[in-house]
């Protein structure tokens, strides 16, 4: 028999691979718009965070810029009193998303065509900010439960019929229910995403266009359209990471810091793959748990999952500077 | 007509060669200068000096240092807020482990430190590029604030783990702690960054300089001809570092008085000063000073307008300032991606020529 320590270990590490599959979540968004047109998209994680305000309005039918209108004609309205069913809530969230993505193209990309990539960067910055402003203002910056019906807390039946494995006092994996879905979800949404990509005219424009924006265009590939697709898809992408995390957490300004957390794992992976970000998130999420299990709560005083992240990917970068599956970085003079 | 170099003979290499060859320029600056030391003093008050003075001429030696690092030599970096931690911590460290040192030595000091610990974090740089290096830099950021928030031997063990400056003198005039006044917190900022701004435009005209900027153009074809990339870079972050950790140091000591790390040097720091030279202009010393001017003076102007004029609600009034701060960064790059150094350059050119077109 086995200690109880180890099957600790095991929890932890399972706990683990849930957490980084969350964190796929949110990197892949980045990956698919750094594929598609080079840029690095800073505001993919408000983007979550808005997809999240979006439908939790709908859902329980608040009045979008409420506080505002009460603030310029004195009136006094916050809600119209309906409670949508979540599916109509997600549609109607995926609609304003796409909605989204087109004003972006319009008004930001379009206009930047042909800049260096850290002005696209910084781009996406400002637009991460405007969209904060913007999703504070039209739904109000306090903190939202988001409930579609995703089962949450521990699982009980995984726990039952766990606690066999170790001694008299260890009482089975304690795996999340709401992580067990979310990790599913991940699977089917990659799954769905490469099916896309490798069998409709669609995706192999967009496989296109990642290759070689000029080839791409060559052959008569539009490239405004691509990049309206690219972002709906990351909107969409990031709706799922919004609902996921929101549902976890609480829909609350720190919903968009997650962008954070989905940097290392990209750095890991490689900007372009979107393999690398599946395995990327998983090495970090397994990585950090486990280092604030063994070494970071013993030894150094706890919540070391705010680095440890970056650091692992910064030692690993010094090694191999593409990442995991990035393309080889070749430079010529 | 107004403004024009025709008619200015400089007859020797050393009047060509100065850093402000065109004579009403220099003249400007010289007035802005006296303005700034001679005037400004007996008109300020606690209000201009906390909400504006203050962290313009603080953040405008942060902007001129991530200047010298990301505008200069090509490395973005988005640890800025973890280096004023540094910088920071070191002159709190060393203000209270010897109170005799004069406050200046202490930031000066805590300069030097910061700048050992952006080579250390500068080391990467030689192997990561781009992105990558961006996002490398966020370890930074991450790391030295938990280190700062765990460690308490750094905060003197204070129950609180905030760091708490003392009171310091300088020539008799209080420099920190509660009692000091706005003036003289104002002179001692200013003073730093005269000073530092003019070692940086120096530096960035010299033979440093343009190693700094061979590599940001394209690093391989400089080291072809001849620039070493490890010194050019590892300079880079040392020098941009002092400048860095010069400021947070200032913000803590003289500026703030009493500081909490997670709050006061966070990760949006770090993009707001980024944001500075992104607006004001990179590769530029005056765009930095431009763009922290603007990004101070901005939310101070939307709180009054929206909360003082209009009667809205605070937190309505910080959704708005993200939201315009927002749009005018994507407006700024669309418009003119060189920033306000640029405008400055091109109504130069235009007033060269002003009012005869040809």
């Amino acid at each position: 028999m086995l200690s109880a320590d180890f099957f600790y270990g095991m929890e932890v590490f399972l706990n683990g691979l849930m957490t980084g599959v969350m964190y796929s979540l949110v990197a892949l968004g980045f990956v698919l718009i750094f594929k598609a047109s080079g840029i690095f998209n800073y505001a993919q994680g408000v983007m979550a965070l808005f997809a999240a305000l979006t439908l939790v309005g709908f859902q329980n039918g608040q009045v979008p810029f409420s506080h505002l209108i009460n603030a310029i004609f004195g009136t006094d309205i916050h809600h119209f009193g309906w409670h949508l069913p979540a599916f109509l809530a997600i549609l109607l969230a995926l609609l304003v998303m796409i909605i989204f993505a087109f004003l972006v193209e319009k008004f930001v990309l379009k206009h930047l065509v042909n800049q260096e990539p850290i002005i696209l960067f910084m781009a996406t910055i400002g637009l991460a900010y405007f969209m904060e402003g913007f999703g504070d203002l039209m739904w109000g910056s306090n903190v939202k439960k988001l409930d579609i019906g995703i089962p949450q807390g521990g699982n009980f039946w995984i726990e039952e019929n766990t606690a066999f494995l170790g001694g008299e006092d260890f009482y089975g994996f304690y795996l999340d229910t709401l992580d067990i879905y979310a990790t599913v979800i991940a699977i089917i949404l990659v799954s769905g995403l490469v099916t896309f990509s490798q069998y409709t005219k669609t995706g192999r424009a967009l496989r296109a266009v990642a290759d070689d924006h000029q080839a791409a265009l060559s052959v008569g590939i539009s490239l405004r359209t691509i990049w309206v697709i690219v972002w709906c898809i990351a909107g969409f992408v990031a709706l799922v990471a919004g609902i996921m995390w929101g549902s976890k957490s609480g829909v609350q300004f720190s919903l968009s810091l997650i962008a954070l957390k989905a940097l290392p794992v990209l750095m890991l992976g490689g900007f372009t793959s979107i393999p690398g970000a599946i395995i990327g998130g998983l090495i970090i999420g397994v990585g950090e748990k486990m280092f604030e299990f063994l070494i970071g709560a013993p030894f150094l005083g706890g919540a070391t999952e705010n680095w440890f992240a970056y650091m692992l990917a910064l030692v690993f970068l010094v090694f191999r500077p593409q990442g995991l599956f990035g393309e080889k970085i070749i430079e010529r003079v | 007509m107004l403004y024009r170099e025709v008619g200015e003979f400089k007859p020797s290499y050393k009047k060509d060669q100065q850093t402000f060859p065109i004579r009403l320029d220099r003249y400007g600056y010289y007035a802005i200068l006296a303005f700034a030391f001679c005037v400004i003093p007996f008109l300020i008050n606690d209000y201009w000096a906390n909400a504006i003075l203050l962290p313009f001429l603080i953040f405008g030696i942060a902007a001129i240092g991530l200047n010298i690092l990301t505008g200069y030599c090509g490395q973005v970096s988005l640890g800025s807020g973890g280096f004023m931690a540094v910088g920071a911590y070191a002159c709190y460290k060393l203000m209270t482990g010897f109170p005799d040192l004069n406050i200046i030595f202490c930031i000066m000091l805590s300069g030097g430190i910061t700048a050992l610990v952006g080579i250390m974090f500068g080391l990467p740089s030689l192997r990561i590029k781009g992105f990558y290096l961006a996002v490398a830099t966020l370890a930074a950021q991450f790391f030295l604030i938990w280190l700062f928030n765990k460690v308490a031997w750094f905060y003197n063990y204070s129950a609180s783990g905030q760091i708490t400056a003392p009171e310091r003198t300088l020539f008799g005039e209080i420099v920190t702690g509660a009692n000091a006044t706005p003036e003289v917190a104002y002179l001692v900022c200013l003073s730093f960054l005269v000073v530092l701004a003019m070692v940086a435009r120096n530096l960035t005209r010299g033979s440093v300089g343009r190693k700094w900027m061979a590599i940001r153009d394209m690093d391989i074809a400089a080291e072809i001809i001849g620039v070493n990339p490890l010194m050019a870079k590892l300079t880079a972050f040392g020098v941009s570092s002092f400048y860095v950790g010069i400021a947070g140091a200032l913000l803590f000591s003289v500026y703030l008085g009493a500081v909490e790390v997670g709050e006061v040097f966070g990760i949006q720091k770090s993009f707001i000063i980024l944001f500075m030279i992104i607006i004001g202009g990179l590769g530029s010393i005056f765009g930095s000073l431009a763009g922290a001017a603007f990004l101070v003076a901005m939310p101070v102007v939307l709180k009054n307008v929206m909360v003082g004029q209009l009667g809205w609600a605070v937190d309505l009034a910080a959704h708005f300032e993200f939201l315009i701060v927002g749009a005018l960064i994507i407006f700024f790059l669309i418009v003119e991606p060189h920033g306000f150094a640029m405008l400055w350059r091109i109504i130069k050119e235009k007033l060269r020529l002003w009012p005869f077109p040809h």
